[in-house]
């Protein structure tokens, strides 16, 4: 759906142009990038000084800090870019529309569908200024996962100022494992997202240069309509 | 904590690069360095390549580090709710023995000689006095079942008892609004908490665990216990008290680890 409806809808009279990933935006991804990136690998030291599971050790060439306490020091630093900057992104996110016409709505008819095209490579992902379904949940998903690695996060740092917020895990070892699956999580989605952006090259040019220009309201709603007949197999 | 040698690897050499070749190819290699975007990209690279493991260590990178860590201090101590109190456990819940923690092995622990031992006090405290072992067990005792949280991310419930260490402050006429109270111990640890954990009515001078006196490898005769810090902060072996308005590093906190590691 390359020609977006122009079904004007009064919600945001204000029809604006502009770019796909306005600049603000394209700040906070590549900010986020580093402070999951540094996140990641100095959770990952930290992880190894008493492993969950027997099973699995991080080697050092994928960790970040000589020791543990190296590991402990970037955390905590890391943490500060990752929260501040994630907290600007949600506000942005809802302050502008940008998460209700990007990835709202959302029917479950519509994740099976993309789910079915994606299976078999079918699955349209050319028109950047449109996300199907399996992005849109994946988008939805990763951004969860963000939230909740951070309130976990909270609660396995201060378990005893937060203990209200602790005792909702149920054990201390409990928020460990849910802060290791949020972490999983996001490693899940990052192999999938840096795999497609390098897949479709000009997705990673434009959220760098920001992209074509598109009408900003002219996404919603129109969209769940006009989606399923844009994916090629239907 | 346990401090690991880094493992033996092909890539890491036991002696040495040779200098020479570095010597005899000096211009080519002062051609490069003259080219300042390469020696910006070569940065770059070391940082990309996920080496972090060589940045952190560079005196800079260890200041910003450390500057946050300290800033973190100031956020934990405004987190501090003096008044709140941290879970507390049935007896049914306590791990016996309790979880050997320390700087070594515990086959290199120096059992403290109970008779001769003194838990000697030093700065701000009227009373300097020193207490024998005696002495301190015909105090009031409190007993606190709680969560021990160790740095490395395993835990285990525990059941203290000692006398409450703001009361013993208050006893030995202590200066309750100075800043640090120091914990020197026989094993050559310091550690330090600031007055709020100290008077926080879940700290204790702790001499006995499950009812029983405190075994050698965890502390025997005396130790720190407190619900609102991380382990390390737990200083075993007690053999000094001081209160002070002057910080120094502690024995972890030296090693980069956060200093106020409050939980």
């Amino acid at each position: 759906m390359s020609a977006a409806p122009v079904k004007s809808l009064t919600r945001n009279t204000a029809s604006k142009l502009r770019q796909l990933h306005p600049l603000p935006l394209r700040i906070m991804h590549w900010t986020n990038a580093i402070a999951i990136f540094i996140m990641i690998g100095s959770g990952w030291k930290i992880y190894d000084d008493d492993v969950i599971f027997g099973w699995l050790h991080f080697p050092d060439f994928l960790t970040i800090g000589k020791w543990a306490q190296h590991g402990l020091q970037w955390h905590f630093f890391g943490m500060w870019i990752f929260v501040l900057n994630g907290l600007a992104y949600l506000a942005y996110g809802v302050a502008t529309g940008r998460f209700r016409r990007k990835l709202f709505p959302i029917s479950v008819r519509e994740i099976l569908a993309a789910v079915g095209d994606a299976l078999r490579f079918r699955l349209g992902h050319d028109d950047l200024t449109h996300y199907n379904a399996v992005q849109k949940i994946l988008y939805l998903g990763v951004i969860l996962a963000g939230i909740v690695i951070v309130i976990s996060g909270l609660a396995l740092w201060k378990p005893v100022q937060f203990s209200e917020l602790a005792a909702l895990f149920g054990s201390f070892q409990n928020i460990r494992l849910v802060h290791f699956f949020c972490m999983a999580a996001i490693v899940g989605f990052l192999l999938v997202h840096i795999s497609l952006a390098l897949l479709v090259p000009q997705s990673l040019v434009a959220m760098l240069t920001g992209g074509p220009v598109v009408r900003d309201d002219a996404m919603p709603g129109a969209d769940a309509a006009a989606d399923v007949p844009s994916t090629p197999s239907r | 904590m346990a401090l690991r040698s880094r493992t033996p690897s092909l890539f890491r050499p036991k002696r040495p690069v040779d200098q020479g070749v570095l010597a005899e190819h000096r211009t080519l290699v002062a051609d490069i360095d003259r080219r300042g975007v390469l020696r910006g990209a070569v940065s770059l690279g070391a940082l990309t390549l996920l080496t972090g493991c060589d940045v952190t260590e560079e005196e800079p990178v260890q200041k910003v580090l450390r500057a946050v860590s300290s800033w973190n201090d100031g956020v934990q101590e405004a987190l501090f709710r003096p008044g709140h109190m941290a879970p507390t456990f049935s007896p049914a819940q306590v791990v016996k023995p309790p979880r050997f923690n320390a700087h070594f092995d515990v086959e290199d622990v120096k059992p403290v000689d109970g008779a001769s031992w003194k838990l000697e006090l030093a700065g701000l405290i009227a009373d300097k006095r020193p207490w024998t072992a005696p002495q301190l067990y015909a105090l009031p005792e409190q007993e606190i079942i709680i969560r021990h949280v160790c740095v490395e991310g395993w835990d285990y419930i525990g059941q203290w008892s000692g006398p409450n260490l703001r009361g013993f402050l208050q006893r030995v006429g202590a200066d309750l609004t100075a800043k640090y109270v120091y914990f020197h111990c026989a094993d050559d640890y310091t550690e330090s908490i600031d007055m709020a954990a100290a008077l926080h009515a879940q700290t204790i001078l702790a001499t006995r665990y499950a009812n029983e006196i405190i075994a050698d490898p965890f502390g025997y005769p005396l130790r720190l216990r407190t619900s609102t810090k991380l382990g390390y902060k737990n200083a075993k072996w007690v053999k000094a008290i001081e209160v002070t308005n002057t910080f120094t590093e502690t024995f972890w906190s030296e090693q980069g680890f956060n200093w106020f590691a409050g939980i």
